[in-house]
């Protein structure tokens, strides 16, 4: 209730104006133009403050669009005329600098990471929200542990992949202990898509499959989970989203060599640690461009998808 | 009777999975602590964080500089982007036309996924030379560009933490003022921005956190030099980078205080984050 006590003079806020006479409609904030002629006919001091402020709105979110669109504009114009074939050629020579063994060490990296962060996450979910009291302290620390771990810095991820795969576990420098990291960084992600995607089936639902006389088990898996599948799935595109676009908690897990893994205990670069690589060597700054336009595009793709699920999920709604 | 026995068994395995949360984060705090507490212990606690005079082959630890670059970075991207990303979650709700809505906020949302080496990438061509011929500096590598790029990165928190915050306000308080007499522009202003401030301030800390823990982007155009930062254009190391330059040739003490910087950077993080969920809790009751 506090809320409602404005923090300013009131005499500040309510100047006089005429603009005030109009009211909210049910089509949204009306901000529609006011006629010049109504206006000077009163003798109503103009509002120079509001004017300021509505130019401010306007031009601090057009500068933030503009900042934004300039940096996908630059990346387009420079990295699409870098894109060649040879550098999709299957084999790596430092003459070629070829991206296909990353995009191939990237899809590995992305289908295992899943595979193993996606049944952990969504099960920790289902226990969330069916299985557990809500009051239970329990709960409490799983969501604060999956808190903090969606706040911890992708170095320090790496820092700890380094230790326990690969010194503590002798996994090496490989595919595997950089997929082990990334399905720990991604858990709380999945989680919490998950968790909310649950949340969104309504308990009619429950009701009716618990009153038709299925089991909880089968609720869950015949129901609830078909029922989010929507929302996991938007879930899923944005980790797939996180895993390509991570390289901090990658170049010491999974290495930087430029072979494709497929036996996941050589080491292999991800798409981003090949471009790193490229950028700190500093010779071959076109192909860097080519390959950020490849993630930039992969990025789109992925937030298009989540877009895409949301808006039908809306829609379903409505 | 095996009907049940499948469910109760179920519900541990899923029990099982909700416990990997907090598995990893005791194997983290197992794995980073041991290596990092005897470390600083080693070196002085004193001389580790308050002295500026980082020197691995001399066996000198001192990471003040690199924690002040740490913090010079989170405030530069404050200063430069909150503004800019309340403005927008201003817009994004109280004046932006229906038409415009679903293009803007794709865009702010892509932006949020682009990956940090791209980032990276972008300041590395685009921002670096214009700082330096902006300012007529060598290298152009520095506090004032990483601001800048670090600004961009946590813009799309920033503007949909604080989109949510005003969306959630109610909106009597909207009605009540416009009741009053006061425009649009002010009641947006002076009535429900202050009334979305804690969520915004939350999604500040959480902007800080962000700007804290990027790694690749910062190390493209920080500079990278471990000494205290004494001008906006002077190269600033920080926590995050710390870690990445020298881990790949790292041994002994010079590792393990390494590790001990990573410590350092979970316990600031988890600080925040700890806050962060505090503030949430009371607001919620």
């Amino acid at each position: 209730m506090e809320n409602l006590r404005p923090s300013v003079p009131v005499r500040r806020i309510f100047k006089a104006d005429p603009e005030s006479l109009r009211c909210r409609l049910p089509g949204g904030w009306n901000t529609a133009r006011e006629s010049k002629e109504s206006h000077s006919s009163r003798t109503i001091e103009k509002d120079r403050q509001g004017k300021f402020l509505r130019v401010l709105t306007w031009s601090g979110a057009g500068f933030g669009f503009l900042i934004m669109a300039s940096m996908v504009i630059y990346i387009l114009v420079t990295g699409l005329p870098a894109l060649q074939t040879s550098l999709f050629s299957w084999t790596y020579t430092t003459d070629n600098v070829s991206m296909m063994p990353a995009i191939i060490n990237t899809l590995i990296t992305v289908v295992l990471t899943l595979a193993v962060s996606l049944p952990a996450g969504v099960g920790a979910a289902v226990y969330l929200e069916e299985y557990a009291p809500r009051q239970s302290r329990f709960v409490a620390l799983v969501s604060l542990t999956a808190e903090t771990l969606s706040g911890i810095p992708s170095i320090v991820f790496g820092l700890f992949g380094m230790l326990l795969f690969v010194y503590q576990m002798n996994l090496g420098l490989s595919l595997l202990s950089g997929i082990l990291t990334l399905s720990v960084l991604i858990l709380p992600l999945i989680l919490r898509t998950s968790q909310e995607a649950l949340r969104a089936v309504p308990d009619t639902m429950r009701e009716a499959s618990y009153a038709l006389g299925a089991g909880r088990l089968r609720t869950v898996f015949r129901v609830l989970l078909p029922q989010a599948a929507n929302g996991i799935f938007s879930g899923i595109l944005l980790a797939s989203g996180r895993i390509i676009g991570e390289s901090a908690a990658l170049i010491y897990t999974a290495g930087t060599l430029a072979e494709p893994a497929f036996n996941l205990m050589s080491p292999g670069a991800t798409l981003s640690v090949h471009m790193y690589k490229l950028l700190n060597e500093g010779l071959f700054m076109s192909q860097a461009a080519a390959v950020s336009v490849v993630l930039l595009l992969l990025c789109v793709a992925m937030n298009l998808g989540q877009f895409l699920i949301r808006s039908r999920m809306m829609k379903g709604k409505n | 009777m095996i009907q049940t026995r499948r469910e109760s068994a179920m519900k541990f395995v899923f029990a099982g999975c909700a416990a990997m949360s907090v598995l990893c984060v005791a194997l983290i705090c197992w794995f980073l602590f041991p290596n990092a507490i005897p470390a600083i212990l080693k070196i002085g606690p004193a001389e580790f964080f308050f002295s500026a005079d980082w020197a691995p082959e001399q066996n000198r630890f001192g990471i003040l500089a690199m924690i002040a670059g740490s913090l010079c970075l989170a405030l530069g991207a404050v200063v430069l982007g909150v503004p800019i990303g309340v403005l927008c979650a201003v817009f994004l709700v109280y004046y932006c036309p229906a038409k415009l809505y679903k293009p803007f906020s794709f865009a702010i949302s892509l932006l949020a996924g682009i990956p940090s080496i791209v980032y990276g990438f972008f300041g590395l061509t685009v921002l670096v030379p214009l700082i330096q011929k902006c300012f007529g500096t060598v290298s152009g590598k520095g506090i004032l560009c990483s601001s800048i790029l670090l600004a961009m990165m946590i813009l799309p928190t920033i503007v949909s933490l604080s989109e949510s915050a005003l969306r959630k306000t109610d909106p009597a308080i909207y009605d009540a003022s416009r009741a009053l007499g006061a425009s649009h522009d002010r009641t947006v202003f002076y009535v429900c921005l202050p009334a979305a401030v804690s969520g915004i301030r939350s999604a500040v800390v959480l902007g800080i956190g962000r700007a804290i823990g990027e790694t690749m982007a910062v190390i493209m155009v920080a500079g990278n030099a471990a000494i205290f930062p004494s001008s906006l254009l002077s190269p600033v190391r920080t926590l995050t980078t710390g870690i990445v330059l020298e881990m790949s040739y790292a041994t002994g003490l010079h590792r393990q205080a390494l590790i001990a910087l990573g410590a350092v950077l979970f316990v600031i993080i988890l600080v925040m984050n700890l806050y962060f969920s505090s503030r949430k809790r009371k607001e919620m009751c």
